[in-house]
């Protein structure tokens, strides 16, 4: 194994080299252009979330990152290697963490991730023991009860939670999640959220996941990457983001027994009249900058008014 | 760990579970039946010309028929319904994983075909008299067997990844059960018209069944046979000509299938088949 490690793609990265480089990525299928020239880089141990309304290309970016879907024109290095020419040794350093339907259906929990696990085996290295061994692994995802379980016989929450468990098995450098979350309820939403940030807390693993949910992307991610009609519209962390849009601040307060809305870029000053004018007669003073929410709905109508 | 390796696995894991889910039993079992219940009400029939049962010379052939179909149609089905429900993105998403995947299939359709294999010749045996196995039908076996499915299993791959929807399985279904009719499993071709017995010899499943009965039958049935001989080397000649074929094919067509595999490819096919059932 020593002699393998040496090769190009299986060396580890230096710490600070991107694990993620995009730069001018671009996909069309036919004359339709889905990705019209995105960039973005990620640093080992961040989680990014590319959020966008559906069709904006999240899905084909994740899926020519992971190496499944080849690219019309750009650059692209995952740990430092081209998707299109990844070999095994690089593929064994990515997790993807796929929707589960009914595949292996009657396999036992503990019986797939033993053979999925096998494949990681050869792969590897002094710093990286591969593959996670069973047991922690179903530790780290609350499935120990479910062990001899047939994969077919779990409940929804514990279908994703062994997705997740497939997906990690190999202890990938990078994770990639699509969609994670499509079709939960909110319960088994927050009880994988807090399964994501455990693993990422767990290990340096770096994550990129892709998401419609905003609340979702918010809870997750350290950068969020706003992607609408095949751009990045904004990037930044969400309360970067929020920032960004300016004048959207909402200042709610009653006088008099009446009530008063006013929104302006800045809060401060105008509070800060607002006493002055009327001292003790402001009662429930309330100021709230804008949400997430109100940034990427601002965000994804300009664009799409621009387009 | 090698793909090899890690591929026998898997191929042993998936046959012991056809062996312990009641579905998978039930499709070894129901066949197996359907075949003792027609060998039983031919017992009284006899291979034309002979004083011979006809049930004692279907054994076999279904025996060759089953080989062939096993390579063929099963490969194929796993195939279309792994592509279907992610396994094969699941492969397709680990280090060496299509490998170890497809070794897998060859694996499990092997034993597949073997249980069925013996849940049929042990009850028939019981069944129909006159069947012999020697030294020379053992040594045939050794040979046919492999040959047979080395010429069906890359074939059977190649349709599977053909095909993307289950549904249109049906269109290779049809000339396959022409195909048995033709290739004088049930009754001796030697009574059909010429070109019909010229298609069938072009296939694999005319000289597995006839294999089989090489095996299985005494040397004076050959008689009743094309060319009143049991034609080792035609068997040969012809099986190993279609594992050629079904080995040109099957790599290039594999590998096109499993570039085309994504998330959003397996998310549009569970769209389609929710479709399908629901609404």
């Amino acid at each position: 194994m020593t002699e393998t490690a040496l090769t190009s793609a299986g060396q580890e990265l230096p710490v600070g080299d991107p694990v993620l480089e995009v730069r001018d990525l671009r996909m069309s299928y036919g004359p339709k252009e889905v990705l019209g020239g995105i960039g973005f880089t990620a640093r080992p141990g961040e989680v990014i979330a590319l959020l966008g309304p559906n069709g904006a290309g999240k899905t084909t970016t994740i899926e020519i990152l992971e190496g499944f879907r080849r690219r019309s024109a750009g650059h692209v290095r995952v740990l430092g290697v081209d998707p299109e020419h990844g070999d095994e040794r690089w593929r064994a350093r990515l997790g993807v963490v796929l929707q589960s339907w009914r595949d292996h259906g009657k396999w036992r929990v503990r019986e797939l991730l033993e053979h999925i696990g096998l494949h990681y085996a050869a792969f590897g290295t002094e710093r990286t023991p591969r593959p996670w061994p069973v047991d922690d692994l179903l530790e780290a995802v609350g499935l120990t009860a479910a062990g001899k379980t047939r994969v077919n016989r779990l409940s929804g929450g514990q279908r994703r939670r062994l997705d997740v468990a497939i997906g990690i098995v190999g202890r990938p450098e990078l994770l990639f999640l699509d969609e994670p979350t499509v079709g939960f309820d909110p319960a088994a939403r927050r009880e994988f959220h807090d399964l994501i940030h455990e693993l990422t807390d767990l290990a340096d693993t770096t994550v990129l996941l892709t998401t419609h949910d905003l609340d979702e992307a918010e809870k997750l991610a350290d950068r969020i990457l706003i992607l609408s009609g095949g751009q990045i519209i904004a990037s930044g962390s969400a309360d970067e983001l929020s920032r960004r849009v300016a004048g959207e601040t909402e200042i709610r307060w009653t006088r008099d027994g009446q009530r008063f809305v006013h929104s302006t870029a800045d809060a401060t000053a105008y509070v800060h009249d607002l006493f002055r004018q009327h001292g003790a007669a402001i009662g429930d003073l309330e100021v709230r900058r804008s949400s997430l929410e109100d940034t990427y709905m601002k965000l994804v109508q300009d664009s799409e008014r621009d387009r | 760990m090698t793909p090899i390796t890690a591929g026998l696995r898997r191929g042993w894991i998936e046959l012991r579970h056809t062996v312990t889910t009641p579905m998978d039993l039930w499709s070894y079992l129901f066949p197996a039946l359907l075949l003792l219940g027609t060998i039983f009400f031919m017992r009284d029939a006899q291979v034309p010309g002979t004083s011979f049962s006809l049930g004692a010379r279907t054994l076999p052939s279904v025996f060759g028929m089953n080989f062939a179909l096993g390579g063929l149609m099963t490969t194929a089905q796993l195939l279309i319904m792994d592509r279907e429900d992610g396994t094969l993105l699941r492969a397709k998403a680990l280090p060496r994983g299509m490998s170890s995947y497809l070794i897998g299939k060859v694996v499990l359709v092997g034993g597949m075909s073997l249980v069925a294999f013996l849940l049929q010749l042990v009850p028939g045996l019981f069944l129909v008299s006159g069947l012999h196995v020697g030294l020379t039908g053992w040594l045939t076996l050794l040979w046919l067997v492999p040959v047979g499915f080395a010429a069906t299993l890359p074939l059977g791959a190649a349709i599977g990844s053909i095909f993307d929807d289950p549904r249109n399985v049906a269109l290779v279904n049809l000339p396959i059960f022409g195909l048995i009719a033709a290739s004088g499993i049930f009754y001796p071709i030697t009574g059909f018209p010429g070109w019909l017995q010229g298609l069938a010899q072009a296939f694999p499943m005319y000289w597995l069944g006839l294999g089989m009965r090489s095996v299985f039958l005494p040397d004076s049935l050959a008689a009743v046979e094309i060319t009143h001989s049991w034609r080792h080397l035609e068997t040969f000649g012809v099986l190993t000509a279609w594992a050629i074929v079904g080995l040109l094919l099957a790599p290039m067509l594999l590998r096109r299938m499993a570039a085309r595999e994504s998330g959003s490819a397996v998310a549009a096919r569970r769209e389609r088949a929710l479709s399908r059932i629901g609404r």
